[in-house]
């Protein structure tokens, strides 16, 4: 497992305490789940996402993620409509390990209220609580 | 005691180390109040020989062959058992082996288990099957719990004809969440009347059992059609897996789960258990499956080898969000069946299957010629009805007299059957047997 | 050169079964045909499955290859925390194997069955004598199937009383089965943590106890091998709210002849005849998980039960408040013949004998191995204790590591990564049936491999190295899954 100053974490992300991210994506906000995350979980074997059309709220399951010997529940960092979900993640679950942020992003939202992007945690701001951890 | 080996200098030497005096003192820990069951009211020890005339006396009070002629179906069958077959179960390794967590020396059950998943999915005709559950009737339970997952609807549509005893451990498993259990109805003929599925809304599954209670054949394809056209689940259930020998398979016949009871596959009757629940179905339902499964994959050496997979669907892992709670699974009877379906071959479990179907014709047109008509005229396997003109308790005790089981009656699972018993005939049946069977009932 | 128990030997590779053999092969005598062939509906005739055809010879060697590659108990020391892997003994085996139960009907009538029906009642009574519970079920196929029961036991005791309470309270030690088997019956788990001292605490049962909870689920002793001192205050607690109390009863060979489960306030207990009573675990089953209740649980045990009427035994429905049925005929009856037999050959005074000595194995490891291994608990343990991997982590070894290098030792490894609450758990219970000759031979090769740890660290990341095949890829297995040929 890595170090913590060996995580990769942009800078230009919105971060949640569950270790989601978030990226603003013109109207639309891009998640996904950190190198913290995958990192944490190892191989990454399967991932279940949600539907499109799917209704979420902040803080609702939107789907999980499994390793051989765990199942990691993923949390809505903002609430809003699903309106696209990463299908290669079905064929190719290893991409949430070696491109978290590009290849292995997971669902696109339409979200119901901008500001709760604004509420998550800037980079500096979660590198100090997972030092809490 | 030949399986407690310490001797008392043994004891004498762990007590030391572990710093207390005696035994007793091992359970200081222990509150008073907790301990009492000290004196237990039990026989004393018995030596192994003790032991031996005890079990054989207790044994020599059953009714079995070759004193009995048992013509008993029903959900569990007689068939031969080859002695090479119980020869290789017999071997402590696959006996006295635990599941098989730590992968690299467990290969033998690994590879038997994974060769008995894809003899059994061949058999079931479905893409996967898993490593094996309780019985018949806890994997037919389980098959439409998985329905009911699957779908997110609530109801299931489950034939009259689907073994009774079956149909009761459903209920006991859908009672406490509350899912909803329709029964489809029998026809003249024998079989399910699927005319009820098209007036049910929100149908998880349509269960349907071939060959059914009654040992007739059901038209798998038509239910298959009837459920889809209710987006449900086709759970096609068997009690006598050698019908497949001969039969089309249920997953050809487009049902989405298949389940059943493997008894008859190489296992002794033993009184009803241990049996052998098995389930398969379409690839796509694969996360949704409970139970254990083998996969197969290489080592970091490149070899062949097998390990648990999809582990992450079961209670270990995901807990209260498990697809079952099921840990222990019906392994080495798994293997069995794997062991007998190989030493029958594609060849053999052919013949045996038609076999089975040609002793059972045999007797039922014996029968039919000495005026004891079969209720159900449609095609049978190895099980059929008949119908006892007059006094059905009179003719079934005297055949009882005579130390001939005939069949299992029906009245209590069927009050419109109460003068009609269910007859089953295996390989196992001589025609001198049967011939002997018609005789009686006639005099 | 010293010798150690685990070696090299010459094993054989064996293909699958589809692999081998040849159309028109036999391994089957096939009974000779003495009636013509029937005509079928060709419409409903397939073509039969496609198995291979294979000799007898085939067979037997193709079984025999695939056994030399497992280790049983019958190999080796098999320390398996929670699973009491102890010596499956073989006159078990010649009395299952007897034609009047191996080949028996379950639908016989029942003047006809009655060697069985006494084996179901006596067993029945045996097992309630030795928990000092009320009535027992034998139905219960295994041990997840009987805490199924005691979920529905309950379940439906709440209905009798008009309310129907929706949570349970399970304790953080808990086996995976616990929760899954209470989800099935439609309960919320409620999570309680145990104490600092590893038992759990009354005054976080009553913090969570109220009267929407049907009850908490316990194990006794517990998976970190403790008894819970503090039961009879806990199962009070639940009672003064109309609760009930189940019990995990996995441990059972911890206790037998020791403590009475009805006094420590228990309602339902389950057994696993597969591990405490000495039926044989086959790779994964079949087992047996028995309920034995308090007698306010006995309306509702499943039908049908055994009765005793004069000297004879009949088979009861006359039950109306019953769960109904949990398997088809009357449960694992091979399974049960077993069991039996065991408590025939062992006594009550052998039986006694069988928990002492399991927890004094147990104590003898915890006392050798402190020094060595990290143990979070360090105090009398039952029949089973628990170290972590705290002291070799530093030199990056893990207990996976140290489990998979104790195969090349030659024995298995104890039961790893749980309970979930000691981070790199190594539960180890060596059962009563290992001599002190073999546990010091386990003791040693558990010092000697974490010398490895500091020493020579490699030879425990690419552990094992004598066994048929090395670690496995399970990330490939699970991701892309190959479960049939």
């Amino acid at each position: 497992m890595k170090e913590i100053n060996q995580l990769n974490l942009p800078d230009n992300l919105h971060y949640a305490e569950d270790h989601e991210w978030a990226q603003k994506d013109g109207e639309n906000i891009r998640v996904g789940i950190d190198d913290y995350a995958q990192d944490q979980l190892g191989d990454i074997v399967f991932v279940e996402l949600p539907q499109t059309g799917d209704k979420l709220a902040k803080g609702d399951v939107f789907g999980t993620v499994e390793s051989v010997k765990a199942v990691s529940e993923l949390f809505m960092p903002i609430g809003g409509e699903v309106i696209a979900i990463n299908k290669n993640l079905e064929e190719s679950p290893e991409l949430v390990n070696t491109s978290p942020y590009a290849d292995g992003w997971m669902i696109d939202v339409k979200p119901t209220n901008a500001a709760e992007l604004e509420s998550l945690m800037t980079k500096e701001a979660y590198l100090e609580m997972l030092k809490g951890l | 005691m030949r399986y407690l080996p310490h001797t008392k200098e043994d004891v004498d030497a762990m007590l030391a180390t572990v710093g207390v005096g005696n035994l007793d003192d091992l359970f200081a820990t222990i509150p008073k109040d907790c301990c009492c069951r000290l004196d237990m009211d039990l026989p004393e020890a018995k030596t192994e020989w003790e032991l031996n005339d005890h079990m054989d006396n207790l044994a020599a009070h059953m009714a079995v062959t070759p004193e009995y002629k048992v013509y008993l179906g029903a959900g569990s069958y007689d068939h031969f058992v080859p002695a090479a077959a119980r020869y290789v179960l017999s071997r402590g390794e696959f006996v006295t082996s635990y599941t098989p967590y730590q992968p690299e020396i467990s290969q033998g059950t690994l590879q038997a288990i994974y060769e008995y998943q894809t003899l059994a999915s061949r058999l079931m005709g479905t893409e996967v099957a898993t490593a094996s559950h309780y019985d018949g009737s806890t994997a037919l339970a389980e098959a439409l719990l998985m329905a009911i997952r699957i779908t997110g609807k609530k109801r299931v549509a489950l034939s009259a004809t689907v073994h009774p005893l079956h149909r009761r451990v459903v209920r006991t498993y859908f009672d406490p969440p509350g899912y909803d259990l329709i029964e489809l109805p029998y026809l003249a003929d024998g079989r399910t009347d699927f005319d009820v599925i098209d007036t049910l809304d929100d149908l998880a599954a349509v269960a349907v059992q071939s060959p059914n209670f009654f040992g007739c054949i059901e038209d798998l394809k038509s239910a298959a059609n009837r459920a889809h056209a209710k987006d449900a689940l086709l759970v096609a259930s068997f009690t006598e897996p050698l019908a497949y020998g001969l039969l089309k398979s249920p997953g050809s016949l487009d049902a989405d789960v298949v389940c059943g009871e493997g008894q008859s596959l190489g296992l002794p009757r033993s009184f009803g258990g241990p049996g052998l629940g098995m389930l398969g179905s379409r690839m796509k339902f694969v996360r949704s499956l409970p139970g254990r499964l083998v996969g197969r994959t290489k080592d970091i050496d490149g070899r062949n080898g097998f390990v648990l997979t999809l582990a992450t669907r079961e209670q270990h892992i995901r807990r209260e969000k498990a697809t079952s709670n099921i840990c222990t699974n019906n392994s080495l009877c798994a293997t069995t069946a794997a062991v007998y379906m190989a030493s029958l071959g594609g060849t053999g479990f052919r013949e045996l299957s038609q076999l089975n179907h040609d002793k059972a014709e045999y007797l039922k047109g014996q029968l039919a010629q000495a005026g004891f008509s079969a209720p159900f005229t449609g095609p049978t396997f190895n099980e059929f009805v008949i119908r006892f003109p007059d006094d059905f308790d009179d003719i079934y005790h005297r055949l009882l007299n005579k130390k001939i089981i005939a069949g299992l009656p029906l009245a209590k699972y069927y009050p419109e059957l109460s003068d009609c018993t269910l007859l089953c005939v295996t390989e196992t049946a001589t025609r001198e047997d049967m011939d002997d069977l018609v005789k009686e009932v006639q005099s | 050169m010293t010798e150690t128990l685990g070696t090299t030997g010459l094993i054989l590779n064996e293909p699958l079964l589809w692999n081998k053999g040849c159309k028109g092969r036999s391994g089957f005598s096939m009974p000779r045909r003495d009636v013509d062939v029937a005509d079928l509906d060709t419409e409903l005739v397939g073509s039969g499955p496609d198995f291979p055809d294979l000799s007898e010879v085939d067979l037997v060697r193709h079984y025999t290859r695939l056994s030399t590659w497992n280790f049983g108990v019958d190999t080796g020391m098999y320390p398996l925390g929670s699973c009491t892997m102890k010596y499956n003994p073989k006159t078990n085996e010649r009395q299952c194997q007897l034609a009047g139960f191996a080949t028996a009907h379950p639908l016989l009538p029942p003047e006809l069955a009655q060697g069985a029906l006494s084996l179901l009642y006596n067993l029945g009574q045996y097992l309630a004598e030795i928990t000092g519970m009320d009535a027992v079920s034998l139905q219960p196929a295994a041990g997840a199937h009987g805490e199924l029961a005691g979920m529905l036991l309950i379940f439906a005791y709440h209905r009798s009383k008009g309310a129907q309470r929706s949570k349970i309270i399970i304790p953080d030690t808990a086996h995976g089965t616990n929760p899954a088997s209470a989800t099935l019956c439609g309960y919320r788990s409620v999570p309680v943590k145990s104490g600092p001292n590893g038992v759990l605490e009354a005054e976080a049962i009553a913090a969570v106890m109220d009267e929407e909870t049907a009850g908490i689920m316990v194990t006794n002793p517990n998976t970190l091998g403790l008894f819970e001192h503090n039961i009879r205050e806990i199962t009070d607690i639940i009672h003064a709210k109309g609760g009930l109390v189940y019990c995990d009863g996995a441990n059972m060979n911890a206790v037998m002849g020791i403590v009475d489960m009805k006094m420590i306030g228990i309602d339902v207990l389950h057994l696993n005849l597969h591990k405490t009573f000495s039926t044989p675990h086959g790779g994964g089953g079949p087992g047996s998980g028995p309920v034995c209740v308090h007698k306010k649980l006995e309306p509702f045990l499943p039908v049908p039960r055994v009765v005793k009427v004069a000297d004879a035994y009949e088979l009861s429905e006359e039950y109306p408040e019953s769960i109904g049925k949990l398997d088809t005929f009357h449960g694992h009856f091979g399974v049960m013949v077993r069991a039996y037999s065991y408590i025939l050959s062992l006594g009550p005074g052998g039986l006694k004998r069988v928990s002492q000595l399991a927890v004094l194995n147990a104590n003898y490891i915890k006392e050798h191995l402190k020094g060595t291994y990290h143990l979070p608990h360090d105090k009398p343990c039952m029949h089973e204790c628990v170290f972590s991997d705290r002291n070799q982590a530093v030199h990056k070894v893990t207990t996976l590591d140290i489990a998979k290098r104790l195969m090349d030792y030659g024995f298995h490894p104890p039961t790893v990564y749980f309970p979930l609450v000691v981070a790199g758990a190594i539960m180890v219970e060596p059962t009563e049936t290992e001599s002190k000759e073999d546990i010091d031979s386990f003791i040693d090769a558990m010092k000697q491999i974490d010398r490895e740890a500091r020493e020579n660290p490699e030879l425990l990341y690419e552990a094992p190295h004598h066994s048929k095949v090395r670690r496995l890829d399970e990330v490939t297995a699970a991701r892309k899954p190959c479960l049939a040929g």
